[in-house]
């Protein structure tokens, strides 16, 4: 029998999502091996946020109050502390932004085995971990050698919230950390992705990816916007290469979009991009690659060349052609 | 100041899929430098153009192969190399070109990485936020607990003084925010793309390369046993996920497939006009 820990998650005064979809993971991990579901939560007005917590199949909350915000020196040193207080074998956190900033450290400092951005877990004879490489081109299991324990991180989106009301029994816990343990200082938080455009508000996106190769090329993608009336949009690399606004971007680090009509241009659907815009009514791909993964959310789909393709929609709807 | 800057040797996926033996086919593989290390290396160059006295150290666990892609990361500006590789961290443990299982855990790069931090110690350590390959995206953030450096995790804006022995970055949280963070010297950050331009190498960058230094180390170099480099995961299977897409693929040429969606468009309503 061993024990599971999950860390909740919040952000400027609320509860992530992935912490009610961590209960159902560790409640997973927990049935298997016969053992309680813990759950830690940390900073901000842990009250409430053990309130919410509490959902059917937790066994116990533990509160540490200290701070507002998340810091992950103060999050290694408390999970360092409980972890001793505990008779636990598996921790689960959330594979987020943060997530990265802190699961790798306390991993390392509890010396146990970490799997990032799981997808999928099984625990027979071993934990076994379903994970993606290759911007999900590729999907592998991974086996943790028998009884190390380990450090699992897990992909928002992939187990459903946990629901109900539980009777966790809530305690604070005191993990006495000392100051001079804190190196980072977190000074203020900055929204970017300001401007004239509001792509989230748009009924009918055009989006361009990587596919496009050049930022000269971008032309062609313009005017198929202009002929159809489509807000532009686009995926990371296109961003980063400063070839449209920060504003432009649809995805984790982004805007997320809900459209009637999504257009995907040269766009592979990593997972960060993809939770941006999952939510649009109707995804349309445009790709030379049959296999990439935005075909899996698509609902239709062409496999050919954008510089074919896009050319010829662009005269369907009487556009410029060039 | 010295930055040391984790470069790894990614292979990338083209169209073709093609697994043999539960690994992926090497014919199926292009190698590169992985895209997160790229913006990490640029901002060392950048560092080191900015500031007096810098020197830009990469470094790589990696088969011999990688040493085409050091190459490229000394001729865009790095001053020296040092890779890490060992018959120990082979699949078959004889010096196939195949990275063992073992390096799949976290703790085993870090064992490697922390003896190269031992014996240059960097006042900054950059890497990618994740390689595009296994994407553990974990290294960096493990490096800094083991060698007790303080850290930040996906890293977009970054601005160093040395003299006040600090980083000011920004960390790319989701959904438009950043949050703005002070970490001391030394410390060990990963960058995110997109935090600057990455050059490419000139001519002259390319020449210059070939005589720099790239130093070779194996386990026993770096006094680690091949007990430390075991790991506990193992990937037990490694498939193209079942499609799940129920799309409908217009088939045909340009003309016929730009045809059916414009019709799709008109009849949804979102064509103005
Ligand atoms: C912490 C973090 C946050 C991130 N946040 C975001 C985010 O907010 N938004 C985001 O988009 N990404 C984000 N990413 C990056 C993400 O992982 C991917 O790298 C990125 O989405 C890939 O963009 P892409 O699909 O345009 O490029 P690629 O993955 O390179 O895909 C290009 C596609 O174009 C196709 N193609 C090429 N040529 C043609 C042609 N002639 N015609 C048709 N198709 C063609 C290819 O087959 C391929 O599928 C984030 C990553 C991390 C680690």
């Amino acid at each position: 029998m061993s024990d599971v820990l999950a860390v909740a998650e919040h952000r400027r005064g609320d509860l992530r999502p992935i912490s009610h979809e961590l209960i159902t993971a560790g409640r997973e991990l927990a049935d298997a091996t016969g053992g309680e579901l813990h759950v830690a939560v940390i900073s901000g007005d842990v009250e409430a946020f053990a309130d919410s917590l509490n959902r059917e199949g937790v066994d116990a909350i533990h509160t540490i109050t200290d701070g507002e915000e998340f810091n992950h020196d103060l999050t290694v040193e408390s999970l360092d502390a409980l972890w001793s207080a505990l008779d636990a074998s598996y921790l689960v956190a959330p594979n987020s932004v943060n997530g990265l900033d802190y699961v790798p450290a306390i991993a390392q400092r509890l010396d146990l085995p970490l799997v990032t951005d799981a997808i999928g877990l099984s625990l027979e004879d071993g934990l076994e971990v379903t994970r993606e490489r290759y911007g999900s081109k590729v999907e592998t299991t991974v086996a943790v050698a028998d009884d190390a324990g380990a450090v699992v991180s897990v992909r928002d989106g992939e187990w459903p919230p946990a629901e109900g009301v539980g009777d966790a029994t809530v305690e604070s816990f005191d993990p006495g950390v000392d100051e001079s343990a804190i190196h980072s200082t977190v000074t203020g938080f900055q929204e970017v992705g300001a401007g004239d455009v509001d792509i989230s508000e748009a009924d009918f996106v055009v989006s361009i990816g990587r596919g496009i190769e050049e930022e000269e090329n971008l032309e062609l993608i313009e005017r198929l916007v202009d002929a159809t009336g489509a807000t532009l949009a686009a995926s990371r690399p296109v961003v980063d290469n400063e070839w449209l606004p920060k504003n432009r971007q649809v995805g984790q680090s982004g805007k997320t979009v809900t459209p009637d009509i999504y257009i995907a241009i040269g766009i592979s659907g990593a997972v960060q991009h993809v939770a941006g815009m999952k939510g649009a009514e109707t995804i349309v791909a445009i790709n030379t690659d049959p296999d990439a993964p935005i075909f899996d959310i698509a609902d239709y789909g062409i496999v050919g060349d954008l510089f074919e393709v896009v050319p010829a929609l662009i005269e369907e709807f009487g556009g410029e052609t060039a | 100041m010295q930055i040391l800057v984790t470069v790894k040797e990614v292979g990338q996926l083209g169209d073709e899929v093609v697994i043999e033996d539960g690994e992926i086919a090497e014919s199926a593989l292009e190698y590169d430098l992985n895209e997160w290390d790229e913006y990490a290396l640029e901002s060392a160059v950048q560092l080191s153009e900015a500031y007096d006295d810098v020197e830009v150290v990469t470094a790589t666990i990696g088969p011999e192969r990688s040493d085409e892609t050091i190459r490229m990361a000394l001729a865009k500006g790095a001053d020296r190399a040092v890779r890490i590789w060992d018959d120990a961290l082979t699949a078959d443990g004889a010096g196939d070109e195949t990275p063992a299982d073992g390096l799949l855990d976290t703790r085993v790069r870090v064992e490697l990485l922390s003896a190269i931090v031992e014996r240059e110690e960097p006042d900054l350590v950059l890497s990618g936020v994740q390689s595009a390959d296994a994407a553990f995206a974990s290294t960096g953030v493990a490096l800094a607990e083991e060698i007790d450096d303080a850290w930040a995790a996906v890293v977009n804006d970054l601005e160093v003084d040395p003299d006040a022995g600090t980083a000011s970055v920004h960390r790319e949280l989701e959904g438009g925010i950043e949050e703005l963070t002070d970490v001391p010297l030394p410390a060990v950050l990963t960058i995110q793309t997109g935090i600057n331009e990455p050059r490419y190498a000139s001519l002259r960058g390319i020449r210059q390369a070939q005589s720099k230094e790239l130093t070779v180390l194996d386990l026993d170099d770096l006094g680690i046993g091949t007990d430390a480099v075991t790991g506990a995961l193992e990937t037990t299977a490694l498939y193209e996920p079942e499609t799940t897409s129920d799309a409908t693929i217009w088939e045909g040429d340009a003309e016929s497939t730009a045809g059916e969606l414009a019709a799709f468009l008109r009849d949804s309503g979102v064509i103005e006009g």
